[in-house]
């Protein structure tokens, strides 16, 4: 066994895998990791089952440090500097970490999350058949809590295969596509368009368990006392204030607010992806519409695997140089087979 | 042959999910048509579905489009939904203590000014009622109870708190709960509890079910300071009281 240690890591990183089912009718909450495409993807990388337990890394940064042997690891999700002993790690790689190397890597530029999966996976105590920390119940293994500095894991020793990279489509853009309902009927037309022909930002107040939406305050046709019923992934209640929450991961298994809309399976790892303060649309489609799309991402997730290539044939990756430069260094494509970056000014 | 009921409502919660709706209202016929429906389900399962989730008035269920429709999902939900309900069977009860008022029930001199009475004659009236645990959530053990006195029927707060303490018992709407972990709540507050609904190594992990009946009584913050210590140990401090 090899182990992982986490000299540094910003706040909002936990473990995270597929979520806790079974047990939303005692309340409780699922968890699980905020974009499940991205999740799966670097758990694809290293050979583990799609929703294994993987580290949610949050927008800021955190290094991982091999001990007792090298590690394996991947990459996925929101794009971020990451190096090796200042060699460039691209995401949507894999790449393994000799004995004593770190990984670091820098905030999120654009997005939120970014897994880090481990070959072999993070193993611990699975509570309700799940690893992910949902930290008002005390739950999640092997830590019940966001990640701290020193946190460590035991895992698998690098198996040593070759390094491979995944061919992701390119992420859809464009407004995020919900389903009316359930409780449209709480809103007139009119409140129903503005929810819909309106610019929204999510706010810096936003977190695991729900992302309030900053925007024209909506009106209830009744008022906002509804009897609490049943929450999913990506419902959008509407409290008193006029300002609605989507609810996200770590949401509560009911509530009490009328909720105006459901975010499509297919796009609740897009929203979870928006950072605070980017402006963007919603959009309602049919449920049939919603569930083909849901199909498409099941199938897009179980083929996976089939998109995986050798990261030997990686061509000259523009759009990893661009980012760099974004980001402030001295990157030009004549340096990019060695990958040097510049001394900072 | 007993008539059918009437259907319920269908609404989607997104692609995955679908809300049973019995009522908008809270309604003893309508909790207790979930309560079948779900029993029912669990009894002749549905292939595609994955989870149910049971509350006051609807039964949240959810399921795996790729295996099942939206369309065929619910006639097959509306024939068992239809039929006439099953006897019902006896309900528990659980006898559960509060500390009213003060940094415990940081609501309830507000909760009596706006309603113009004592926190005294709130905690009577909120001591008085006979409650049923309608529904499960929001978070662990979270019990949402019915039969809360009509005096005592008010909104929500405009803005949710962003964290309420373990144990708080409150009233929101025409609901009143167990609350079991930290958590947000737009609810007023009136009391804490040194009882436990959910704890993890405990046999049983969650203490209450759907369809339970329950009672409150009244302690002084020193008795909850004891009992909270040896709920903590894993007791369980609840008395339970055979019907």
């Amino acid at each position: 066994m090899s182990r992982l240690v986490v000299p540094s890591i910003g706040p909002a990183s936990s473990v995270q895998d597929g979520g806790r089912f079974g047990a939303q009718r005692y309340g409780l909450t699922v968890s699980g990791a905020m974009d499940r495409l991205s999740l799966a993807a670097a758990n694809t990388l290293v050979g583990n089952e799609p929703f294994a337990a993987a580290v949610e890394i949050g927008p800021f940064g955190a290094s991982f440090t091999a001990r007792d042997g090298a590690v394996r690891v991947a990459l996925s999700g929101a794009p971020r500097n990451a190096d090796v002993a200042g060699n460039p790690v691209a995401m949507d790689t894999s790449v393994t970490l000799k004995d004593g190397e770190t990984l670091t890597l820098g905030f999120a530029r654009g997005g939120a999350f970014t897994y880090l999966a481990i070959e072999g996976a993070i193993k611990g105590e699975p509570v309700f058949g799940s690893l992910a920390v949902n930290a008002r119940a005390g739950l999640g293994s092997p830590y019940p809590r966001p990640l701290q500095a020193g946190d460590e894991f035991t895992v698998d020793a690098a198996s040593g295969a070759p390094e491979l990279r995944i061919e992701l489509p390119k992420p859809a853009s464009g407004p995020i596509r919900v389903v009316l309902g359930p409780q449209d009927d709480e809103f007139d037309e009119a409140n129903k368009a503005l929810f819909l022909n309106s610019e929204w930002k999510i706010s810096a107040t936003s977190d695991r368990m729900g992302y309030r939406l900053e925007g024209p305050a909506i009106k209830h046709l009744h008022g906002h006392n509804i009897v609490s019923d049943g929450t999913v992934n990506g419902s959008i209640q509407v409290p008193g204030n006029g300002a609605p929450i989507a609810l996200m991961m770590d949401r509560g298994t009911s509530g009490g607010y009328p909720k105006i809309a459901t975010v499509i399976t297919a796009d609740i790892g897009r929203l979870a992806q928006t950072s605070a303060g980017t402006a963007f649309r919603f959009k309602a489609v049919s449920i049939s519409e919603a569930q083909d799309e849901a199909r498409k991402f099941a199938q897009l997730i179980r083929s996976l695997p089939d998109r995986l290539r050798s990261s030997d044939t990686v061509a000259l990756n523009i759009e990893a140089l661009s980012d760099a430069n974004v980001a402030g260094y001295a990157v030009s494509a004549v340096d990019a087979g060695t990958w040097q970056v510049a001394a900072e000014p | 042959m007993a008539a059918t009921l009437p259907p319920p409502r269908l609404l989607p919660s997104g692609d995955s999910a679908v809300t049973v709706e019995f009522s908008r209202t809270i309604d003893e016929d309508a909790n207790q048509r979930v309560l079948a429906l779900d029993k029912a389900l669990a009894a002749s399962p549905i292939d595609g579905i994955t989870e149910t989730v049971p509350t006051y008035r609807s039964l949240l269920v959810h399921y795996d489009p790729g295996k099942i429709g939206f369309d065929a999902l619910g006639e097959k939900i509306l024939a068992i939904a239809t039929q006439p309900l099953p006897p019902v069977t006896k309900a528990r009860r659980w006898r559960i203590p509060v500390a009213y008022g003060g940094e415990h029930g940081i609501d309830l001199e507000d909760v009596a000014k706006a309603l113009g009475t004592t926190p005294d004659d709130i905690v009577a009236r909120h001591v008085g009622g006979d409650y049923k645990v309608a529904m499960i959530g929001f978070t662990p053990g979270w019990s949402y109870l019915s039969g809360l006195d009509k005096s005592l029927h008010m909104s929500r707060r405009q803005n949710p708190r962003l964290l309420t303490p373990a144990g708080t018992i409150s009233i929101g709407g025409v609901q009143a709960g167990i609350q079991c972990l930290a958590a947000p709540s737009g609810w007023h507050l009136l009391g804490r509890t040194p009882v436990r609904t959910y704890q993890l190594h405990r046999n049983p992990t969650f203490l209450t079910e759907p369809g339970d009946r329950v009672t409150f009584f009244a302690i002084d913050h020193k008795t909850f300071e004891e009992m909270d210590r040896a709920a903590e140990a894993g007791e369980i401090i609840a008395e339970q009281v055979v019907a």
